[in-house]
């Protein structure tokens, strides 16, 4: 059963690698989306660095949006998922493989380009090193609650907006503790460790929970 | 495959009844597929030919009846039932970013086949694209890209095949190539449903017909 999730994920990656703009088009985004703030706002330390954190989560949200589209769209297109649902495997366990596939594609190259971010914002080193690992709890999240409104607007007319409107109001938890964590950690008194014990039940819970919602909407949009 | 009576049919249909939108496609179609047989089901377009392949397979839920895979409602089976049936669409259900190969690959570890790359390759050659095996399949023509997805029935031990248009977009060496193949798995003891507009033969084995009559909107 394992080494099915490892087809579909290697599948996933290879693909993405055939086809690098996809990829390349999400951290884009991000980097000028972050990059835009510093420019309007002007270069007062204090007030970037108070921004800092809210942007760049908030930059990483629509990102992580942008890609979504695209996470069932290809294969619905193509008919191999109407395979994947036929394919007599659990569904979740296949959907789970295409969550990892997309977060390691569009969430994790965030991660990695997050401090160079947040730099711009004139943010300390133990700010940039929370909001990576922030960002590395976090990220996941947005691709598992993602993939459940991808799902559900499978195939619909202007899907993208629908999409959207479904899935954002979803990701404010994780945009107020994610974005929260890095706040505090400027705060010399101040722990983040609550914070990060929020991202991390966030993400188990989705772990759980979202794999088996997407599929069920999969099921429902295949009808 | 086990041989089965005739009394005892693999597929079981009873008083099947699919709507899409508020136009009734079909109901209260009944009908029963035992092994070597090869169910052909024919109609006028629209007439609800697609629609009861994939309610079928399982992928669209019927508005009422059952389906039963040898005795068991498809329902309860889920996933069981899908390991023994081999679907083929409209679509190809192949990625053109992938070569012929991998494509194989991909399909016969979901239907956990432990299938060595050699036979993948002269599956791809007996479907006649040897030589194209490591281009991407957007690469390959239409027809070639049918024959791609097509390879996979050389491949599968599926006893139940559900095929939708398979020989559109085929040559003719093509058409004959899968008529042949589709005879042998029949003849095997498996069991076909198919929908095509033209004439199917049979040396050994079944055939059944069905027509669907478009019912008058309600």
């Amino acid at each position: 059963m394992l080494n099915v999730f490892w087809c579909i994920l290697q599948r996933d990656l290879t693909l993405a690698l055939r086809r690098r703009t996809d990829v390349l088009t999400t951290l884009f985004f991000f980097v000028i989306v972050v990059s835009l703030f510093p420019l309007g706002v002007g270069s007062e330390r204090e007030l970037l660095r108070m921004l800092g954190p809210g942007v760049v989560w908030v930059a990483a949200l629509l990102a992580s949006m942008l890609a979504l589209e695209r996470l069932f769209a290809a294969d619905y297109d193509d008919g191999t998922l109407e395979q994947l649902l036929l394919a007599g495997q659990p569904l979740s366990l296949l959907v789970l493989a295409k969550i990892l596939a997309h977060w390691l594609l569009t969430g994790l190259p965030l991660v990695v380009v997050a401090p160079l971010m947040a730099m711009q914002y004139s943010l300390e080193a133990t700010a940039i090193w929370v909001m990576m690992a922030a960002l590395a709890l976090g990220t996941p999240v947005l691709s598992l609650l993602g993939a459940i409104g991808a799902a559900l607007t499978l195939g619909l007319r202007g899907g993208g907006i629908l999409l959207s409107l479904l899935i954002l109001p979803l990701y404010i938890p994780v945009l107020v503790y994610g974005a929260g964590a890095v706040s505090v950690s400027v705060i010399e008194i101040a722990d983040t460790q609550p914070y990060f014990a929020l991202l991390g039940a966030f993400l188990l819970g989705g772990l759980v929970l979202a794999p088996p919602a997407a599929a069920a909407a999969l099921r429902i949009s295949m009808e | 495959m086990p041989a089965e009576s005739p009394s005892n049919p693999l597929l079981e249909v009873e008083d099947l009844a699919c709507r899409r939108g508020d136009r009734t496609l079909f109901t209260a179609l009944s009908f029963g597929l035992p092994a070597s047989t090869l169910l052909h089901v024919r109609g006028r377009n629209g007439s609800g030919k697609t629609t009861l392949l994939r309610a079928l397979c399982g992928l669209l839920r019927p508005d009422a009846g059952t389906i039963r895979w040898r005795g068991e409602a498809i329902t309860a089976l889920a996933d069981d039932y899908n390991r023994e049936v081999l679907y083929f669409g409209h679509l190809n259900g192949i990625k053109a970013d992938l070569t012929g190969q991998e494509n194989l690959r991909v399909a016969a570890t979901l239907d956990q086949d432990p299938i060595s790359d050699a036979a993948i390759t002269d599956a791809l050659a007996q479907i006649g694209l040897a030589g194209f095996e490591d281009l991407p399949t957007r690469m390959l023509s239409q027809g070639q890209k049918k024959r791609v997805a097509l390879a996979r029935l050389i491949l599968s031990k599926a006893p139940l095949w559900i095929l939708d248009e398979p020989f559109t977009a085929l040559d003719t060496d093509a058409v004959a190539l899968l008529e042949r193949r589709i005879a042998g798995h029949v003849a095997a003891g498996g069991a076909v449903v198919l929908t095509t507009h033209q004439e199917v033969q049979l040396t050994q084995g079944e055939i059944q017909r069905l027509t669907l009559e478009s019912a008058p909107s309600q």
